[in-house]
Formats: structure tokens, C-alpha cells, sequence
């Protein structure tokens, strides 16, 4: 046998989600490989690496994170602003952790305002991140989506508990994009796509969280889950799991022992800073290797070395 | 090419002795077309048929062995593309890179941060398990380099990188019982290689400028009827690196060449030349995606602790849930006056629940019966966790002498139990804990 190179002729092919306004628009999807750097793929944008901030004060940072944004970090404005200037992410993610019922439970009107404010103060496009209150999300994400009306942010996330409100406003009443939530499982990730469509959002306007896990903790479900996504999508030409898919790492990996084990608790294990982008690195770069068109990092380091990598990697 | 139950069952002798333990020889043949047997099996397939056959019914992957004794490994032997299509079998290793130009206490470094990286991770050992030992023209350096690691008395394989056969002959003196694995056969060299490795039959790896230039020297090496192979996807750039190492797989299992079914090596720590963090991330890919035997620059927790876990992981069969030990776990420095809490053996489960109460620093003992390895409600749904299995292993695990607390929390969801643990375990008070495990902090720093 001479040698020949392994290449596969995939029929299908995932679309293009294009998020924010402007020159720093940014568009995730349209290879037609599993990963964007196998090579038969082609048409794929590159993975997009954003970085996270919130709507409080980060108290649960690590110090070295705080100290970086502690003249900014009082005002979400300031803080995207701030992060926009100095460090240039593909994006900015703003969580609104404040709101959460469990915690501070702001009220969503104050959210709504913090979160125009954000989107005005730059150019780069937003993706809004909620509680996981289901219940919350609705409320926060009806009055948020109207407040940056016009900025193209993409909302995370409508699940299947509200993805009618989350739907019917960020998608339908001011065209924004729309996160679809599932829980490591492509049946339940198939069935909310099709339950959005049906609610009138168009698959251009969606993309997929099919879930995240810290390198170590489960991980290999996400994996699969990924690979079977990717392989119906391609392989099978399925519509209904086209869209391209983000991963929030950091709202998993800076919670993990491996990130919040006090250097006294273990000393052996080194400076925590150094296992927390450890951590974060590991788990970004493995799920760009199964195929997730864009991740949210917390750490500046994070940023830069995926940057790196996707770069060295085409 | 795959051979079919009827090919098969022509070079069988057709009698239906049975001796093989199926009740015909079609039966026979199928079952070792559709892998589920092996054609040795048969006692009386004369010797020419055996060898056909066994060469056209062998896996597309060649398993290779390196290392001896509590230091072997199996490298490869992989059948599928993605996990979920059956599971992936030969974890990946990990080497640390030594140079002979490294000082006597650079190696030492090295050797004590491969020591004290060595912990056990869900009932596995998570170590680097190969010294990848580079010869940089300095023979007598060399030698002394692999002295200073052998009289470490840390036990790891050695993988010889070194193009040089006479400088191989004299390490390879020190090293030849310890199966190492010589590595550096190119096409200028490789009949002096074989010709090294041969009569220890030694994992030996190849390397070439690109893949073709690789493909032929495979072709050339097996010509001289040697087998134990390692294929290294040496490039100057991640780029190709990566994509050698995905074809080398591809091209062994999806088009069916056995001339690249056999196990890779990756030099991540030369691609991400010196960058840490990108080192991780490449080998982060590379477990994922195929590596075999991934070299990095030194070892330290903050590498190994994603990077096994997430081997540990990927390789896990999906068929069968990853399960901890069943036992009693002391968090945050449990004593006599910590409260017991109870979940199940599943580990996704194990891990969640664990890091929650380490987050709260609340002292705990975990209770972890054996629950089938399945989550709370399955485990619950399939009679594992129950009243009684629960209020026996409270029992048995001796946890009635390891604290006075006679708090016990079970989970939320399963929170029907309660009576029943209550009257099993007389003096306890059942506490009904959070359906989630993330609102197990809160639960806690209430509780004291």
C-alpha cells in the first residue's frame, strides 16, 4: 500500500453564529470537520477565547486576579473597558453572579442597567451569563436583552425550563443569540434545539452549552458527548445539532480542589495561581480538542496561552 | 483486509469437533471474524491457514510493551477513533525529558520532582512512568546520566533517544534487562538499529522529516521482519506535530494500514519550547488525541494534576462507571466530634460532594458504601442505596468509634429513606441533607 493521507469526506456541516457589532464582530462554526485543525476540515472560523467578568466584586478570586483588577473591578463598566484595553479577548463575558437568589439577589432592573453600561463602554461583543436560576434567568434576561437592544450579545443560557421567556426575548423580541443549555447529553441537546425552533428562533441564531466539566471530573462525558454531537452533525447532515458550541471552563475549573486548595492545605502541590491555569489551560484546550467553537477562561495567562495554541495549530 | 466468518470457515477443517468451545466451526469462524475469538483456538488448523489467518484477524493497532516488571507498560493496541465507539484501552504515558548536557544537579532536580509527584487518584497510581533520556553528543555525559537515574532507585522505563548506535551499545549495557525503549531509527541508520535491538526484541522508535518519509522507513523496518515499533511525530512546528499524530491513528484504524498501526511519540516539551502552560495544552490535546508516550519538560503538580486526571478520564471504559473505594473519608481534618455525611460510590458523585465540603472547610466524614457505582436516584431506583445498605456499612465501617457525632446526613433526593436508617441505626439522628451538592457549604456552616 502506498501512502495515503486518512481523510474523511463529511456531508455536513456546522453554521455561523456571528455575535457583537462592528470590525471586533466575531463568528464561531463553519467547519466541516470535528475539530478545526483535523485536515479535512475547511470553512472552520477559529475557536474564540473570551475572558469573564461580573457584575460584583470578584471576592472569590484568587488574589493575583483581584490585585490585577482591583482599581476597575467596583464597576462592570470600568472592568470591561479595562480588560477590552489591556488584554484584548476575543469577547467579554459578564456573569451576573449578583443576581443570584442564593446570594446578593439584585434586583434586574439594576442588571439590566449594568449591563448596557458594559455594552456601551465597548467594542467587543458581550455574552451575558445568568444565575442557573432557572427562574431568575427568565426575569434577568427579559429586562437585559432590552437594555442592549441592538449589541447582537448572545445570552447564556435558555434551558429547558425557560427557554420560552430566554427564547421569545434575547432570540424573537430584540434578535440577540441564544445559548442552548443542556446537561452533557445529546438527546436533551437535540430536543431544546428543536423546541427553539419550534418556538420561532432560527438555528442561526443558536448556539450549544452542551454542558462543561474540570479536566478530572467527569470529564469523559463531555467528550463523548462532543464527539456524538459532532459526528450526527457532520456525518449524519443533522440540522438540529449544527450549531456551533461555547464552553464556559472557568465557571468549572476555578472551582475545583485542584484551583481552590490553599498552598498550607497542600503544600507539596505548589502556588495555587500556577494549578488554577493549570487547570483552566488543561480543560480549554481539550474541549477545543473535541470541537467547542469558543470558551470563556477567567485568567489573563489562560487567554494568552490559548491564543497560542489555536494559533500553532493552523 | 478483514476477512469475513465464511472466509473464515473455509480453512477451518469443517469436522464440528467442538474442541474449540463453539458447537460448529461456522459458529467458530464467525465469532472470530467479529473479533470475539481468537483463531488459536482451533487445535487443528494446519500451520499454513494459522498464519494466514492470523496476520489478517490480528488488531490494526500493534500492542507494544515497554518497561519490566512493576515498570511495564502497554502502549497501544487501540481499535477505535472515538471512546464512545467501544473504549480506549492503553492509557498514554507521560516522560520527563533529561539531556546529557544537564548538570549533575539539574538531573537531580528532575528526579526528585518525578519522586515526589506520586499519588493515588480513584484507585490509580499517577506517576510519570518513562525518563526519556537525550543524547546531545556528549557520550561519556550520557553514560553518567544514565547511572545518576538508575542509582536514583526511582523506578521509571528508559526511553534511549539517541541516533548513535555505538554510543546505544554501551547504554544500552547498563539498561538491556530493563526493556527500555531505544528510540532514533531513521533511514541512514536503522539496519545498525535493528540490528541493536533484535535479539532483546526492544521497543524501538522511528522518526522521519514527515510522514511519507516515516511510512517508507516503517515499510523497510518491518522488511527486516522487526515489529516492535514506536513511530515518533517529530516536526519543528505543533502544526504538524499534531497532525502526524492524527494520521498515524486515522491511517492504522480507519483505512486498515498496518504500517502505521503502531503507538506514537510526541515531544510536547520541544513544540511548546519552554512555555508551560502550552505544554499542558498540547498534551492535553495529544491524550485526547492519540499520543501514545508524550514527553514533557519536568513534572510538578500543577502538570500532573489536570493532565492524569484527564488521562484517567478519557480512558475510562464507557460501558462501566468510574467508582471510588467504598469506605470512610475524614474532609477537612475530621475527628471525634465530626458529623458523618453519606453519598454513593459513583465518582463524578464522590467528587462533587467531596469538593463542596472541602469548600466549606467544615470537618466531615464522608461515608461512601458500595453502591453499584451508579449516581444517587439510579443507585436508589436499583436497590443499591438504601435503608438498610446504608445503616449496615455505618455499622461495619466503624464509624460509630471514629466519632461521637451522632449526626448522619443522607442526601436530599433520597431524603424517603429516613425512617428506615433511623430504625436500623437506633441513636443516630438522620438528617435530610441538600438536593444539590453545591448547597452543601451553606447546609454545613448551618449545621455547626
Amino acid at each position: 500500500m502506498a501512502f495515503k493521507m486518512s481523510v474523511q469526506g463529511f456531508k455536513g456541516k456546522i453554521g455561523e453564529v456571528t455575535i457583537g457589532t462592528g470590525y471586533k464582530a466575531i463568528t464561531l462554526g463553519g467547519q466541516n470537520a470535528v475539530a478545526f485543525f483535523e485536515a479535512e476540515g475547511e470553512g472552520a472560523n477559529l475557536p474564540k477565547v473570551g475572558l469573564e467578568i461580573l457584575d460584583i466584586y470578584p471576592e472569590e478570586w484568587i488574589p493575583s486576579l483581584q490585585e490585577i483588577y482591583k482599581d476597575v473591578a467596583q464597576d462592570p463598566a470600568q472592568w470591561a473597558k479595562f480588560v477590552e484595553e489591556k488584554f484584548n479577548p476575543d469577547f467579554i463575558c459578564l456573569r451576573f453572579m449578583g443576581a443570584d437568589p442564593n446570594g446578593l439577589n439584585k434586583p434586574v432592573e439594576e442588571c439590566a442597567q449594568i449591563a448596557k453600561a458594559v455594552a456601551e463602554a465597548i467594542s467587543l461583543p458581550l455574552v451575558i451569563a445568568g444565575t442557573n436560576n432557572h427562574e431568575k434567568d427568565a426575569k434577568l434576561f427579559e429586562k437585559v436583552a432590552a437594555a442592549v437592544d441592538g449589541h447582537n450579545c448572545l445570552f447564556l443560557a435558555a434551558t429547558e425550563d425557560n427557554y420560552k421567556a430566554v427564547g421569545a426575548a434575547a432570540g424573537l423580541a430584540y434578535q440577540h443569540k441564544v445559548g442552548a443549555e443542556s446537561s452533557v447529553d445529546i438527546n436533551l441537546a437535540k430536543q431544546l434545539n428543536v423546541l427553539l425552533g419550534q418556538l420561532g428562533v432560527k438555528n442561526e441564531d443558536v448556539v450549544m452549552n452542551i454542558g462543561c466539566a474540570a479536566a478530572g471530573y467527569g470529564f469523559e462525558y463531555l467528550v463523548s458527548t462532543m464527539d456524538r454531537i459532532r459526528l450526527a452533525a457532520l456525518g449524519q447532515n443533522d440540522k438540529t445539532l449544527q450549531m456551533p458550541v461555547i464552553t464556559p471552563v472557568a465557571f468549572e475549573t476555578w472551582g475545583v480542589k485542584e484551583s481552590i486548595a490553599e498552598l498550607e492545605d497542600a503544600p507539596e502541590w505548589g502556588a495555587r495561581e500556577d494549578r488554577g491555569i493549570a487547570m483552566e489551560v488543561s480543560t480549554a484546550a481539550s474541549i477545543i480538542t473535541v470541537g467547542s467553537d469558543a470558551v470563556i477562561l477567567r485568567h489573563p495567562k489562560s487567554l494568552e496561552t490559548l491564543r497560542t495554541f489555536i494559533g500553532a495549530l493552523v | 483486509m478483514a476477512l469475513t466468518g465464511l472466509d473464515i470457515f473455509k480453512l477451518t477443517p469443517k469436522t464440528n469437533c467442538k474442541d474449540c468451545g463453539f458447537p460448529t466451526c461456522l459458529a467458530f469462524s464467525m465469532k472470530v471474524a467479529a473479533g470475539g475469538a481468537e483463531i488459536s483456538k482451533c487445535p487443528h488448523m494446519s500451520a499454513e491457514a494459522l498464519d494466514k489467518l492470523s496476520e489478517a484477524t490480528a488488531p490494526p493497532m500493534k500492542t507494544v510493551k515497554i518497561g519490566k516488571g512493576e515498570t511495564e507498560y502497554a502502549l497501544g493496541g487501540e481499535t477505535v477513533l472515538y471512546r464512545h465507539e467501544k473504549t480506549f484501552v492503553n492509557r498514554n504515558r507521560f516522560a520527563v525529558s533529561f539531556k546529557d548536557s544537564m548538570t549533575a544537579e539539574e538531573i537531580a532536580a528532575k528526579l526528585d520532582n518525578m519522586k515526589m509527584v506520586d499519588y493515588v487518584r480513584i484507585g490509580e497510581a499517577m506517576k510519570v512512568e518513562i525518563a526519556a533520556l537525550q543524547y546531545t553528543g556528549n557520550k561519556d555525559a550520557y553514560i553518567a546520566l544514565i547511572k545518576q537515574v538508575k542509582e536514583s532507585g526511582l523506578k521509571v522505563v528508559y526511553m534511549l533517544v539517541c541516533q548513535d548506535a555505538a554510543v546505544l551499545q554501551d547504554a544500552l549495557a547498563l539498561v538491556k534487562d530493563e526493556n527500555p525503549i531505544v528510540y532514533g531509527a531513521t533511514k541512514d541508520n536503522y539496519e545498525a538499529m535493528v540490528n541493536l535491538v533484535k535479539a532483546d526484541k526492544l521497543p524501538l522508535g522511528l522518526k522521519a522529516a514527515n510522514l511519507e518519509e516515516l511510512y517508507n522507513l516503517v515499510e523497510k523496518v518491518q522488511g527486516l521482519d522487526y515489529k516492535e515499533l514506536l513511530l515518533g511525530t517529530e516536526a519543528d512546528n505543533i502544526k504538524d506535530a499534531v497532525q502526524s499524530t492524527l494520521q498515524i491513528r486515522k491511517i492504522a484504524l480507519k483505512e486498515q494500514d498496518r504500517k502505521f498501526g503502531y503507538p506514537s511519540v510526541v515531544f510536547a516539551n520541544e513544540l511548546a519550547k519552554g512555555d508551560k502552560y502550552l505544554e499542558i495544552s498540547l498534551a492535553s490535546l495529544l491524550t485526547i488525541k492519540y499520543g501514545s508516550i508524550i514527553v514533557l519538560e519536568d513534572i510538578d503538580y500543577a502538570r500532573a494534576l489536570p493532565l492524569f486526571a484527564l488521562r484517567q478520564n478519557v480512558y475510562t471504559d464507557p460501558q462501566r462507571p468510574m467508582r471510588v473505594e467504598p469506605k470512610l473519608y475524614p474532609l477537612n481534618g475530621a475527628d471525634e466530634n465530626s458529623p458523618v455525611l453519606v453519598t454513593v460510590d459513583f465518582a463524578l458523585t464522590y467528587f462533587i460532594v467531596a469538593g463542596e465540603i472541602e469548600r466549606s472547610k467544615v470537618p466531615v466524614w464522608l461515608a461512601i458504601p458500595d453502591a453499584g457505582g451508579y449516581s444517587v436516584l439510579t443507585a436508589w431506583a436499583a436497590g443499591k442505596f438504601g435503608g438498610s445498605s446504608i445503616s449496615s456499612f455505618i455499622k461495619e465501617s466503624g464509624a460509630e468509634k471514629m466519632t461521637n457525632n451522632r449526626k448522619l446526613i443522607i442526601p436530599g433526593k433520597v431524603a424517603v429513606l429516613k425512617g428506615d436508617i433511623e430504625d436500623n441505626l437506633p441513636g443516630w439522628e438522620i438528617m435530610i441533607g441538600p438536593d444539590e451538592a453545591m448547597h452543601l457549604p451553606q447546609f454545613l456552616k448551618k449545621l455547626k
